[in-house]
């Protein structure tokens, strides 16, 4: 029944469109028509989002204003209250810390090994390239769970190597910071394989006689990489950087199954402390709240990455 | 002062294709050099040699007298203008034009004055802050010849620069290089496909073909003497015709016997050059300018020839006759007045004195 009310509608378009503009408004209307027929093919997917996401989203904002018990508004007490809380404010900082080192060193450890593969002729090329992908492919709730083993205090296969060589173990989970340099390994272990597809394929666009054009006009290896490679890319690294921030941000079973937020809630990101507040402490209103303090950090990013993407895009494309 | 000299220089690449070999040249200091050739013939990959984009497999490439085999091209001081322009595309037109300085470690005020300089040698002026994209075709071709020009190189490589370029502008921009060397003389190798080009623009064209040299040398001479059967066929549009000939003894002097055709009288003064070939098959070589209607009487030696014509092609300034002699298909140019029409007779004369034969034993113009 669908399918037919849409051919129909569009039928009727098209005819719009052959019958030459001798009534004055026509014009008009024929933009109307089409306009309809867009919202209507893009119908699906309106609802699709409408109902994964602005439903859900909405839900978690009126959610985030109720009390405890889900009976009464309570405005915006659930923020405030937040705000004076001295473990919120070490999620946000810990979150921002671990985004942002994440992301840097997936960034540049990416465009380090994308520029080693581009190197390779393409025959040894594949075999090193779905080798390198291998942390990306895996569910990360699995292959963290192998980083646990290696940190585990009694059994860790990485203290053992650091013993060989003389060196004392280290308390990979049990204090702070290692905990926080924990989460970033592992997580820049299994994101920076993404990077470095995105940014293989950056590289495999760059025309190569602009490397011919830029060696004649007298620039070195370096030269090159810095006025040529990384302007042509850059709006793959910006765009690949928004999405890993996202998803960074948002990260959560990798603390989740290493160190579970601890040692005392010192590497809770966003998600794990909404999740251990929401869930587990079941004030449900207050994590909703949590995870809504996510939103405004990520638009701010997400504008100015944006908005530099698409100005470059028209200038250069 | 660079002149550039190539000795003995070969390549072949990786799987044993043989792109250039061992093909000698010398250029002149200020020369302006076409090479010129069917696809495929390496022309390219000789340029690319002299840039220092592809490594030599044996010979030596010499500029300003310095051996360069093993020099990086930002160390030759060499320009090059690619096919598809190569401009930096995130760059404007003047960041385009000062990089190589920039690079270089000029001044400030001195890149400003030299890009300032060659803008306007090339019209350039409006578009300095614009990116390659938002130019046209021939905009972008003036932009690339502008990053070689500031750069005040010993040598200037061009690598088709036209060929993306529509007729009329192609046209335009031959004239505009040919100027701009004028103006800044400088080394210069160009290479084309297009004989035109070639002819128009070249102090000395270099006929390559399957990797070697066939010929060197001023566009008038190649085009009036060619050295062998593929420079004569190559030069020259419509291409000169070929009609398989003997060369027979008369009481006088020589004569050739067409095949299919008459026996036209060869210039005394070319006897004793052909002596030797008598009796022989050859092939008569004969540009179709040089045939033609047989009303003329200004030049030399002509020799009427009574044909039948197949078609007719008029272009304004003259018109194509084209004809059968045997199983040759021969062109002419002749007057618009004097044309026939196809399926007529016409009566046509041969400027005996710009004749060709050649041996296609050895392919040589004899
Ligand atoms: N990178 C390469 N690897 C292997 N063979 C190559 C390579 N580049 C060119 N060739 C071969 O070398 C020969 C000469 O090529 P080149 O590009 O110099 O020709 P060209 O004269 O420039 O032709 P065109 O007029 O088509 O540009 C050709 O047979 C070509 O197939
Ligand atoms: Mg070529």
């Amino acid at each position: 029944m669908a399918p037919d009310g849409v051919s129909g509608t569009i039928a009727r378009g098209e005819a719009d469109v052959t019958v030459p503009r001798r009534r004055t408004g026509s014009l008009a209307r024929l933009a109307r028509r089409r306009s309809t027929i867009a919202f209507l093919l893009a119908l699906p997917l309106i609802l699709i989002i409408a109902g994964l996401v602005a439903w859900p989203a909405t839900w978690a904002i009126y959610l985030s204003t109720l009390n405890r018990r889900m009976t009464a508004s309570v405005g915006l007490d659930n923020y405030l209250f937040l705000i004076e809380s001295e473990t919120f404010r070490m999620v946000v900082w810990q979150s921002c810390f671990f985004a942002i080192t994440a992301v840097l060193l997936k960034a540049l450890i990416g465009f380090w090994l994308a520029h080693m593969l581009h190197t390779i002729p393409a025959r040894g090329q594949r075999k090193w390239r779905g080798m390198l992908l291998i942390p990306w492919v895996i569910p990360p709730a699995l292959s963290t769970l192998g980083w646990w083993w290696m940190f585990d205090p009694s059994y860790s296969s990485i203290n053992w190597i650091l013993n060989v060589f003389g060196f004392p173990s280290i308390p990979w989970l049990g204090t702070p910071w290692w905990a926080r340099i924990a989460v970033v390994t592992v997580n820049v272990w299994y994101g920076a394989p993404f990077f470095m597809i995105m940014y293989l394929a950056a590289l495999k666009s760059v025309p190569e006689q602009l490397y011919e054009a830029a060696a004649i006009d007298g620039a070195t290896g370096l030269q090159k990489l810095l006025y040529v490679t990384l302007p042509m890319m850059r709006n793959i690294i910006a765009i690949t950087v928004l999405f890993s921030l996202i998803v960074t941000f948002a990260n959560y079973d990798i603390v989740r199954v290493l160190t579970n937020g601890g040692p005392r809630d010192t590497t809770h990101l966003f998600a794990t402390y909404a999740f251990q507040v929401g869930i587990l402490s079941g004030h449900l209103p207050r994590g909703a709240a949590v995870s809504l303090f996510m939103l405004p950090i990520l638009a701010v990013a997400a504008f100015f990455i944006l908005r530099g993407v698409s100005r470059r895009a028209r200038e250069m494309m | 002062m660079a002149q550039v000299s190539l000795r003995r220089l070969t390549k072949t690449y990786d799987g044993g294709v043989a792109a250039v070999k061992a093909i000698d040249l010398e250029i002149a200091d200020r020369e302006f050099v076409v090479l010129v050739g069917p696809s495929g013939c390496g022309k390219t990959t000789t340029l690319r040699m002299i840039a220092g984009l592809e490594e030599v497999t044996a010979g030596e490439i010499r500029i300003g007298g310095e051996v360069v085999n093993d020099i990086p091209p930002r160390d030759r001081d060499i320009a090059m203008v690619f096919q598809n322009y190569a401009l930096y595309p995130h760059m404007t037109v003047f960041e385009n034009m000062a990089f190589g300085l920039k690079l270089r470690g000029f001044p400030r005020e001195e890149i400003a004055r030299r890009v300032d300089r060659a803008a306007r040698i090339l019209g350039l002026g409006e578009l300095l802050d614009r990116k390659p994209k938002a130019l046209s075709g021939g905009q972008r071709q003036r932009v690339a010849m502008g990053r070689a020009i500031v750069r005040d190189p010993k040598v200037f490589l061009f690598d088709e620069p036209l060929s993306n370029l529509d007729a009329q502008l192609r046209v335009q921009m031959r004239t505009e290089i040919k100027a701009v060397h004028q103006t800044v003389k400088t080394t210069t190798v160009y290479v084309t496909h297009d004989q035109v080009e070639a002819m128009t623009l070249a102090d000395r064209v270099v006929v390559m073909n399957q990797g070697r040299i066939e010929q060197a040398g001023p566009p008038g001479e190649l085009y009036a003497n060619p050295a062998t059967r593929f420079v004569a066929g190559f030069i020259g549009s419509p291409a000169m015709n070929m009609i398989p000939a003997r060369l027979v003894p008369t009481a006088a002097a020589l004569a050739v016997a067409l095949e299919g055709g008459p026996t036209l009288p060869v210039p005394a003064e070319r006897t004793a050059r052909y002596a030797a070939h008598v009796g022989r098959d050859l092939l008569f070589g004969i540009r179709p300018e040089h045939v033609t209607e047989a009303t003329r009487t200004d030049k030399p030696n002509l020799a009427p020839i009574d044909v039948t014509l197949d078609v007719v092609e008029p272009m304004g300034m003259e018109t194509l006759v084209h004809f059968r002699l045997g199983r040759t298909s021969v062109c002419a140019r002749v007057d618009p007045q004097a044309a026939g029409a196809p399926g007529e007779a016409m009566r046509l004369a041969v400027q005996m004195d710009r004749m060709h034969l050649i041996d296609p034993a050895t392919d040589r113009v004899l």
